[in-house]
């Protein structure tokens, strides 16, 4: 996947997955993605929420040893 | 700006007396229809708090100047942020503190009763979740049935009232609920109960409770009467208290009857779940007070916050008591039931000992109502 910007919000609790998810998107073009990695759990469903709310498109996620990855492509 | 906070025992007590109170949740919608904070005279707006990051100028006119105001959350960290920036805006706001996280977990004792020989039964009301657990106390002794989790509240509510917890009951294998029971008995040294025919897969011991036991709690003439009365598990049994309290676990509550699905046997135990309640319930006292392991719904308070009715009133109200006829009834409780609770099946895992998950986890796997019931 060609992913255009990658944010590390390890570590960091609700809201702020979603605050720098957000701050990190305005700067993509329409059709670029960009890669989130968190530890708060809640951050699956609130940034697909996000995303949906937000007319963005959550292309995939995953997690591995407590990392949730997110690919989100701006539209 | 700093915002005011409103812990979950204050909250509960609002809903015990039925006050006003504007609650703005700011979860995602998901989780705000799957569950929230219930009070018959609570008004709500969700609106997800990434929403409102650029600003909360479109719910400044939704909310009421004259109302007290509560922000929630999931872990209280956006309601923080959203009511910061209300109070910037001018608004007095209060926040959940720990957010539903602590609701879910916050337990109110309530007292039930008095005993014939000086003692007393507390309810412990878990008043986010609907999960009831009970505490009966005589002459320096504690008996404590159908425990939750948190069993630091349990430990020192008995420790303030001067007693030894001795036994510790579980009425059936839990599903929607971790119990605490084996852990308060590993802790106090109390003797653990559970029915044997739900613990055929249990990794530790226990003290098998069958049918027409008696134990005696304290000096005083206590005693605890087993009555097996199966359905919503196998092994489900309830318990005669003093003559006077009938603890029925997940069988019988106020306003629904137990649904005998969660352990994927529907068919194989409604049955015995019609003979529990249309016949062994029957051929007790209708003065009894039915003490149930779980509310479904806010209306099931009483006024001092407590659930419980007299078992003769529930057989002229209650439903589910009410089907005269028997397909109707296999069909109330084996069609149209109402979605399983989050993770049951790993919850009775846990509660077997086969599966140990870590706090975090077990807290997540609680996390939604309690759907116990049928009605």
């Amino acid at each position: 996947m060609d992913v255009t910007k990658v944010i590390d919000a390890k570590g960091l609790a609700c809201p702020m997955p979603i605050v720098r998810t957000k701050k990190a998107m305005n700067d993509l073009e329409s059709g670029q993605v960009l890669e989130v990695h968190a530890t708060d759990k809640g951050a699956k469903s609130d940034l697909s929420a996000w995303a949906k709310s937000g007319g963005h498109e959550l292309l995939k996620d995953t997690e591995e040893n407590d990392v949730l990855k997110f690919w989100i492509k701006k539209g | 700006m700093s915002v005011n906070m409103m812990t979950a025992h204050e909250v509960a007590k609002k809903v015990f007396n039925k006050e006003e109170l504007f609650i703005l949740d700011v979860r995602n919608q998901d989780a705000f229809a799957d569950w929230k904070i219930e009070g018959e005279n609570f008004d709500y707006l969700n609106i997800p708090y990434f929403e409102l990051l650029d600003g909360v100028d479109e719910v400044l006119d939704k909310i009421p100047s004259k109302k007290e105001v509560l922000v929630v959350c999931a872990k209280e960290g956006s309601s923080v942020m959203v009511a910061e920036m209300l109070s910037d805006e001018g608004l007095t706001v209060s926040v959940l503190q720990g957010g539903m996280k602590a609701w879910s977990e916050h337990l109110e004792p309530v007292k039930v009763g008095d005993l014939k020989g000086g003692g007393e039964v507390y309810q412990f009301v878990r008043i986010g979740k609907g999960c009831l657990s009970y505490m009966v106390l005589s002459d320096g002794e504690a008996a404590i049935i159908d425990a939750t989790r948190m069993i630091d509240i349990f430990i020192d509510f008995a420790r303030s009232k001067e007693a030894k917890i001795t036994n510790v009951f579980d009425t059936h294998l839990h599903a929607d609920h971790i119990s605490g029971g084996r852990k308060i008995a590993e802790q106090t040294g109390a003797t653990y109960w559970m029915p044997s025919q739900d613990a055929q897969e249990v990794t530790f011991t226990f003290t098998a409770l069958e049918g027409g036991q008696a134990v005696t709690i304290g000096n005083t003439a206590i005693d605890i009467h087993a009555l097996y009365t199966p359905g919503h598990t196998i092994g489900s049994t309830s318990f005669v208290v003093d003559d006077k309290f009938l603890l029925t676990g997940d069988i019988l509550f106020i306003d629904s009857i137990g649904r005998p699905d969660l352990a994927g046997r529907a068919e194989d135990w409604v049955g015995d779940l019609r003979e529990s309640l249309y016949s062994r319930y029957r051929e007790l006292s209708s003065e009894l007070i039915v003490l149930p392991a779980h509310f479904m719904i806010i209306d099931e308070l009483n006024e001092d916050g407590s659930v419980g009715e007299k078992l003769g009133v529930l057989f002229q109200q209650n439903h589910g008591l009410n089907i005269e006829d028997e397909t109707e009834f296999r069909r109330l409780v084996t069609e149209n039931l109402p979605p399983q609770p989050n993770a049951y099946h790993e919850i009775r895992e846990t509660n077997m000992g086969i599966i140990d998950p870590e706090e975090e986890k077990q807290r997540e796997m609680e996390i939604g109502p309690n759907r116990c019931a049928v009605r």
